[in-house]
């Protein structure tokens, strides 16, 4: 499995879009995992759970308006992707 | 009246590269040299004087140079810029990352890269694993040998990299996209595997001392793993290889799992409030003992295509 550089900034800004859209009222806190669940423990050692929700929440608030531009980019990186790619056998 | 301009205008380029008083050493001094005689008129480098007629008095040329008031002028502009465009560099490196921090793990010799590779395929006999301190900063590499640093890891980068282009040559598979496909994705596989050991730290809340720099350095040295791997792969076939990378897999992930409990893994009383780690000190042990095991995947991912 050859990786490139473009694969992996391509893994990443999926993946980011892919947190970011995670809807807060419908969907985490019917799984309990909304922003206002987690946050109980004010010891020195919050839990993995409450580390995670602080990851999911922060990552949403960073990319709150950059939803769009995000799909929006991913598909610009693709299209340039395709022009880089087409006459080299090797690329994915 | 053009042979002047002519030495004016051959020697502002030149300009750079004569440097002035010897403070900047960015440019070798070469300019001092005695100029050589050429009777068919070449121009030859290091005193780019005007044209074949004057030729003959090339000894001369050279001391007009330093003596050229304009000359003068013209290279101590163009130190300057030098010096400028050194700075802005820095001042802009410095931005992303510090550079202090990053010499410290340049800080070596060769005894400290011997010993350190000796430990790295045979870690078993190493009785000290601690990282020794100096008054709250960690000792250099030159002083600590338990220190990780940066230079083995990029050496063997670089190593490895050639050490493919061969392989592939060997097979008669080689051309120059392979090579740059086979470095990216080394890279890219550092890459991944530091900000997953960067995400697990982060969300198990271990408060180590471990910087990104030093995992970027437990990461890399894997790579002198892989070029002896490679190397028995290619001396001695299929079985060597194969030998070769159970001795690296178990020799690195002694190495890794010796290095990284002494940082991650919580000591007895390190805690003021007594409670050791909430989050379970075993999910600490499995990020320290997967770590380890990721190696010698890696290790066969990135080296069985380069020996059939």
């Amino acid at each position: 499995m050859a990786f490139t550089l473009y694969t992996l900034i391509q893994t990443a800004i999926l993946c980011i879009n892919a947190i970011a859209v995670l809807h807060e009222e419908r969907f985490l806190s019917k799984m309990g995992w909304g922003a206002d669940q987690g946050v109980g423990g004010f010891g020195d050692d919050p839990g993995v759970k409450a580390q995670i929700l602080n990851l999911i929440r922060s990552v949403r608030t960073v990319m709150r308006g950059g939803v769009v531009v995000n799909s929006g980019g991913y598909r610009v990186l693709q299209l340039l992707g395709e022009r880089i790619c087409d006459n080299a056998s090797w690329c994915i | 009246m053009d042979l002047p301009h002519h030495g004016y205008r051959a020697t502002k380029p030149r300009a750079r590269a004569a440097p002035p008083a010897g403070d900047s050493v960015l440019f070798d001094d070469t300019s001092s040299a005695p100029p050589v005689m050429n009777s068919q008129g070449f121009y030859t480098p290091g005193h780019n004087m005007a044209g074949p007629p004057n030729d003959m008095h090339g000894g001369s040329a050279v001391n007009n140079l330093f003596t050229d008031p304009m000359a003068n002028a013209a290279m101590m502009y163009g130190s300057s810029i030098a010096n400028q465009g050194k700075d802005i560099v820095n001042k802009e490196i410095s931005r992303f990352m510090s550079v202090n921090k990053l010499k410290y793990f340049f800080a070596v010799d060769t005894r400290y890269v011997l010993k350190k590779l000796m430990i790295l395929m045979f870690p078993y006999t190493h009785q000290d694993w601690e990282v020794r301190y100096h008054r709250d900063t960690p000792l250099t590499p030159r002083q600590d040998v338990n220190a990780p640093d940066l230079y083995i890891p990029s050496m063997a980068f670089i190593t490895y990299i050639l050490l493919a282009g061969m392989a592939l040559g060997i097979q008669k598979r080689f051309s120059p996209e392979v090579l740059g496909l086979c470095a990216s994705t080394a890279l890219v596989w550092i890459i991944i595997e530091v900000l997953i050991m960067l995400l697990s730290l982060y969300l198990l809340t271990v408060h180590s001392d471990l910087s990104t720099f030093d995992l970027i350095a437990y990461s890399g040295y894997k790579y002198v793993g892989m070029i002896f791997t490679v190397l028995c792969g290619l001396l001695f076939g299929s079985d060597g290889y194969y030998v070769a990378l159970v001795w690296s897999s178990c020799a690195l992930m002694f190495f890794i799992v010796r290095s990284l409990k002494m940082k991650i893994l919580p000591s007895i009383s390190s805690d003021s409030m007594g409670m050791g780690s909430n989050n379970k000190p075993q999910l600490r042990l499995y990020i320290t003992v997967a770590t380890a095991v990721f190696q010698p995947i890696i290790i066969y991912w990135l080296t069985s295509h380069l020996v059939r």
